[in-house]
């Protein structure tokens, strides 16, 4: 072989591998550009003093006096978010809150996703499709008009008042239970596809033969159906928990004042306080409190993976 | 374990013999679409039977029938002497391995085959015992501890076997056990499944499309066509005695011929076949009217090729060249042309290790005993 011949033959050969990285680094820039850049801007705010400026935090490097630059990064605000009794309140309270979400949306999901997945095939498609619609409409629009069903003057007060089953409006607006009514009503997609993609793929022999074996239809769903659906709780309960342990505009839409939850904090810290660097603290510690589910759920996906 | 009878010999001969699965008028429809049509089938204790039909013909619906998961149009299923018709599958004393195992995969081939006896709330110690004699049998103990994902096809199949098997269940349903199988793992796993069966003396209902499984397996098989038995008798019923065309055709290779009647006696019938220019007269119970069509069948291991003409003069003889032939080893296969162009499929044995046959275009003789023709109505 000339030695021309030899240099030119790796770049004849197609690299599968090369493709594969090319194809991965699209991602990987994406996450790199808005999700790790934004992180380190936040990180960086939370180890900073507020300051009546703009912007209103103190610089990560101080320049001293003989133009020397010095660290100036301190813990202050993650010992002040972590001792006060109020934050840990609010953690705990979030904590609550995207839990009994959670669970409340799997226990109205599941049959749901159960029942789409057990429909027709051609009704499938429909149901689905009729899972999603409300996204359609602007999330936002969608909680105002919560309010207004809700509301002590709202459709539902003024429905049972002309009923005749109550005689004073409840109090139904600005209540625990509006708020898991808004959560469950905005999160429970979430809750559904997955758990639909998971139920849907099982096999309908492997029910038969579970039947066919001496169980009844309850033992089948508890020993077969229930178990290899994990994969889809763990992935829809994820998908609920997460942004419900940050929401925002709920709570502070149909909840009660004391309804007091870390995204409606941040909130106040950041634009009512003005104080970035103690909002950059408290963001930080929910993405930490975030990272334990998700953690889980690798270490599920893994363990599974290597059964099969 | 229970008792078993063993097979009593043909019992199906035996007009006193009661059947042990009882199938009458049995339907399925699936809209306009008769999957299943009325079929009436006796299956003895102990049997092998095999079901054989074509893809898309009802094995697996009739099988799904018998086994619960089915709900049938019409008909009555009995079981050993009980109606199992509205029976739910758990209630039913039979097990069914499905055509794709069907295997549990969150669980080990052990807790796959314990699961059946579990629901019915057997004793630990004693699911511990029948599951390890199981997997002996099935030869898995070493695998016991498996997720089914980590097994072969083979094994899986064997699992899944074993698990039917463990409720010693009255009748054991199989759909396609073999299907997945390569050649030689399956003749190997065929003669498995027999012994198994003869030590358990459970009766096998098996479906199948593979002719060859169905003839060394089963004690009796069916054929089945769009819903309906076209023939149920023994392999060789089956084989040498067809009763049909349908029958004649789909099991092994035939040469099939139309002919039309043109005189006989009580005993006998003569006929006039253009295909082969010849007329011939077979013995035949039943008086055919002059006239009637019908077909001559003859297969191809029961044909003489010869380069010479034959000396006996009782045969059916025709002249013919080699259109084509095939080697397959232990035997080939010839196709010969006739004068007026029929074209006859003929196997003959190699014998001889270094012997030439017949080549292509060689001129060649084909003869059969008329016993080997097989005269069939419609
Ligand atoms: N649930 C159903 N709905 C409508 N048609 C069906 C249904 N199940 C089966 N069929 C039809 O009934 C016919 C028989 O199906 P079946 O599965 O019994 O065939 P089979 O003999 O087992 O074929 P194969 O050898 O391919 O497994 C087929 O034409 C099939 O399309
Ligand atoms: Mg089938």
């Amino acid at each position: 072989m000339s030695p021309e011949a030899a240099a030119e033959r790796p770049r004849r050969r197609a690299d599968p591998q090369a493709w594969l990285r090319r194809a991965l680094a699209l991602p990987y820039g994406w996450l790199l550009l808005f999700l790790l850049g934004p992180f380190l801007i936040v990180l960086k705010i939370s180890l900073a003093d507020p300051i009546v400026a703009q912007p209103p935090y103190t610089p990560l490097f101080e320049v001293a006096e003989d133009g020397a630059r010095r660290l100036a990064a301190s813990l202050d605000n993650y010992r002040f978010v972590l001792s006060d009794r109020l934050y840990l309140y609010t953690y705990l309270n979030s904590l609550k809150l995207a839990a009994i979400s959670t669970l409340l949306c799997l226990l109205v999901g599941y049959p749901m996703a159960y029942g789409i997945a057990r429909a027709h095939p051609a009704r499938r498609n429909l149901l689905l499709m009729l899972v999603v619609l409300p996204f359609w409409i602007s999330f936002l629009l969608r909680v105002y008009a919560w309010m207004g069903l809700l509301g002590t003057n709202g459709t539902i007060n003024e429905l049972l008042l002309w009923a005749g089953v109550i005689n004073a409006p409840l109090k139904l607006l600005y209540t625990d239970t509006a708020v898991f009514l808004g959560m469950v009503y905005s999160y429970l997609p979430f809750m559904i596809l997955p758990l639909y993609a998971n139920l849907e793929r099982l096999d309908p022999d492997l029910l038969e033969a579970a039947a066919d074996l001496g169980s009844r239809p309850r033992q089948v769903f508890r020993d077969v159906t229930l178990p290899l659906s994990f994969p889809g709780v763990v992935a829809g309960c994820l998908l609920v928990f997460i942004p419900a342990m940050g929401e925002f505009v709920i709570p502070t839409l149909l909840g009660g004042p004391e309804s007091l939850m870390i995204g409606r904090v941040l909130f106040e810290e950041f634009f009512a306080n003005r104080d970035w660097p103690v909002a950059g603290a408290d963001a930080v510690l929910l993405l930490a409190i975030l990272l334990v589910p998700i953690g889980l759920f690798q270490y599920f996906e893994a363990r599974r993976e290597d059964e099969t | 374990m229970e008792e078993r009878t063993p097979l009593a010999s043909t019992p199906w001969l035996d007009p006193d013999a009661r059947p042990f699965v009882r199938i009458e008028g049995l339907s399925k429809h699936f809209g306009d679409f008769k999957a299943v049509d009325a079929i009436d089938l006796d299956i003895y204790r102990a049997e092998l039977f095999s079901i054989l039909g074509a893809s898309g013909s009802g094995k697996t619906t009739l099988l799904r029938m018998l086994a619960g998961l089915e709900a049938p149009t019409s008909g009555r299923i009995e079981i050993d002497g009980v109606d199992v018709t509205d029976a739910p599958p758990y209630e039913r004393p039979l097990n069914i391995m499905f055509q794709s195992y069907a295997l549990f995969p969150h669980m080990t081939v052990e807790q796959n085959v314990a699961y059946g006896l579990k629901k019915d709330r057997t004793p630990g110690p004693e699911i511990q015992r029948r599951v390890a004699e199981i997997l002996d049998l099935v030869q898995l103990s070493s695998h016991a501890r498996a997720k089914p994902s980590q097994i072969s096809g083979g094994q899986s199949q064997r699992v899944a076997l074993a698990r039917a098997l463990i409720k010693q269940p009255k009748v054991l349903l199989l759909d396609e056990p073999l299907a997945a199988l390569d050649k030689k793992l399956r003749e190997h796993t065929q003669f498995e499944l027999v012994n198994i069966q003869d030590q358990l003396g459970v009766t096998f209902v098996v479906v199948t499309h593979d002719q060859e499984e169905a003839m060394t397996l089963s004690t009796r098989i069916a054929v089945m066509n769009e819903g309906r038995f076209t023939q149920i008798g023994t392999p060789n019923e089956i084989y040498e005695h067809p009763c049909n065309r349908f029958t004649a055709d789909f099991v092994g290779k035939i040469n099939l011929f139309e002919a039309t009647v043109i005189g006989g006696g009580d005993a006998e019938v003569t006929l006039r076949c253009e295909a082969l220019d010849c007329t011939i007269t077979l013995p035949h119970a039943a008086p055919l009217a002059a006239g009637a069509a019908v077909s001559l069948a003859v297969r191809p291991e029961k044909i003489f090729l010869a380069k010479e003409p034959p000396r006996e003069t009782d045969r059916t003889v025709l002249r013919g060249v080699v259109l084509d032939l095939g080697y397959f080893g232990g035997l080939s296969l010839y196709r010969i042309e006739t004068g007026n162009g029929t074209v006859i499929e003929v196997s003959a044995q190699n014998r001889q290790r270094d012997a030439r046959g017949p080549e292509w275009d060689d001129e060649v003789y084909l003869s059969w005993d008329a016993s080997n023709t097989i005269l069939l109505g419609e």
